[in-house]
């Protein structure tokens, strides 16, 4: 009864698009307009937190090996660090700046546990390709987040995090349990899903 | 007798369309493209095809979950903030 790993895949690139979209707002609109009705400067720290506390059943439902679960789980923790850290912030029960910090560091260890979790290289297959390629744009990615602590108000860095999580999103929607990438699947793969 | 028709829009009030303009096109962009996504890919969408399908297979179909997004995205984000982004730019002036 439990979906395929691509199906939460699919699912998480939902509220992962979500955020994104909201981020992009944001930094349209300037953090003044976006924070004037109170429900939504939590929007999307809240919807971080809770994609970091489903990431926890996730972790317990789908992973196969002791490596899935420590990725999965790794990324559970740094999302609900982050998430909570901005949700505090916007509160205004944290005041420093420097917890902003929780981003890159979220970036950072996502993007090592795509990289050092997928054992396939590149062209192995689609899943084993998106979790190369996700790594590194996480990984190459958390120099916006890490900008933004010290230029939070920079719209074009705000708009800079927003299609990097944007495209993420979309890598995580081109995702297959088991589909060729580029014209390759290895024939170690199993039989191609439709 | 007077026309009701707006010949001259203000400076400032022109000025602030780009922003509530790309604000008000994101969620339809979306939507349009997972309808895209769906039209190219049509496999993607089991609800084309629904005999003999899972739960699962039923409910989360990426086109349907991106346009899902856009809509979600528009009525509930989008909408009030375009609102708030007039009332904003209405005191400014």
């Amino acid at each position: 009864m439990l979906p395929h790993a691509e199906m939460v895949h699919w699912a998480f690139a939902s509220g992962i698009l979500f955020v994104g979209l909201c981020l992009l707002c944001e930094a349209i609109v300037g953090q003044e307009v976006w924070r004037m009705r109170p429900w939504r400067k939590y929007l999307w720290p809240g919807v971080a937190f809770s994609m970091g506390v489903l990431l926890w059943p996730v972790m317990a439902f789908f992973t196969n090996s002791s490596i899935h679960m420590y990725a999965h789980g790794s990324w559970a923790e740094v999302l609900m660090l982050a998430g909570g850290a901005e949700l505090g912030l916007v509160h205004g029960r944290l005041k420093s700046p420097l917890w902003r910090l929780t981003w890159p560091i979220a970036f950072a260890v996502t993007g090592l546990a795509f990289i050092v979790h997928e054992q396939n290289p590149w062209f192995f297959a689609r899943s084993a390709f998106l979790h190369h390629l996700l790594g590194w744009t996480f990984l190459l990615g958390a120099i916006v987040p890490l900008a933004l602590v010290w230029r939070p108000r920079s719209a074009a860095l705000q708009a800079c995090m927003a299609f990097t999580i944007v495209a993420v999103a979309v890598m995580l929607f081109t995702d297959r349990d088991v589909a060729p990438v580029f014209g390759h699947l290895s024939p170690l793969a199993g039989p191609e899903h439709r | 007798m007077e026309t009701p028709l707006v010949r001259r829009i203000p400076a400032d009030a022109a000025a602030r369309k780009p922003r509530a303009r790309v604000v008000a096109l994101i969620g339809p962009a979306i939507v349009a493209g997972g309808m895209i996504w769906g039209i190219l890919e049509p496999y993607r969408l089991t609800i084309l095809h629904p005999r003999g399908e899972g739960f699962w297979w039923l409910v989360l179909e990426p086109p349907l979950l991106v346009a899902l997004s856009g809509v979600i995205f528009a009525l509930v984000v989008a909408r009030p903030l375009l609102a708030d982004l007039e009332a904003h730019d209405a005191a400014a002036r």
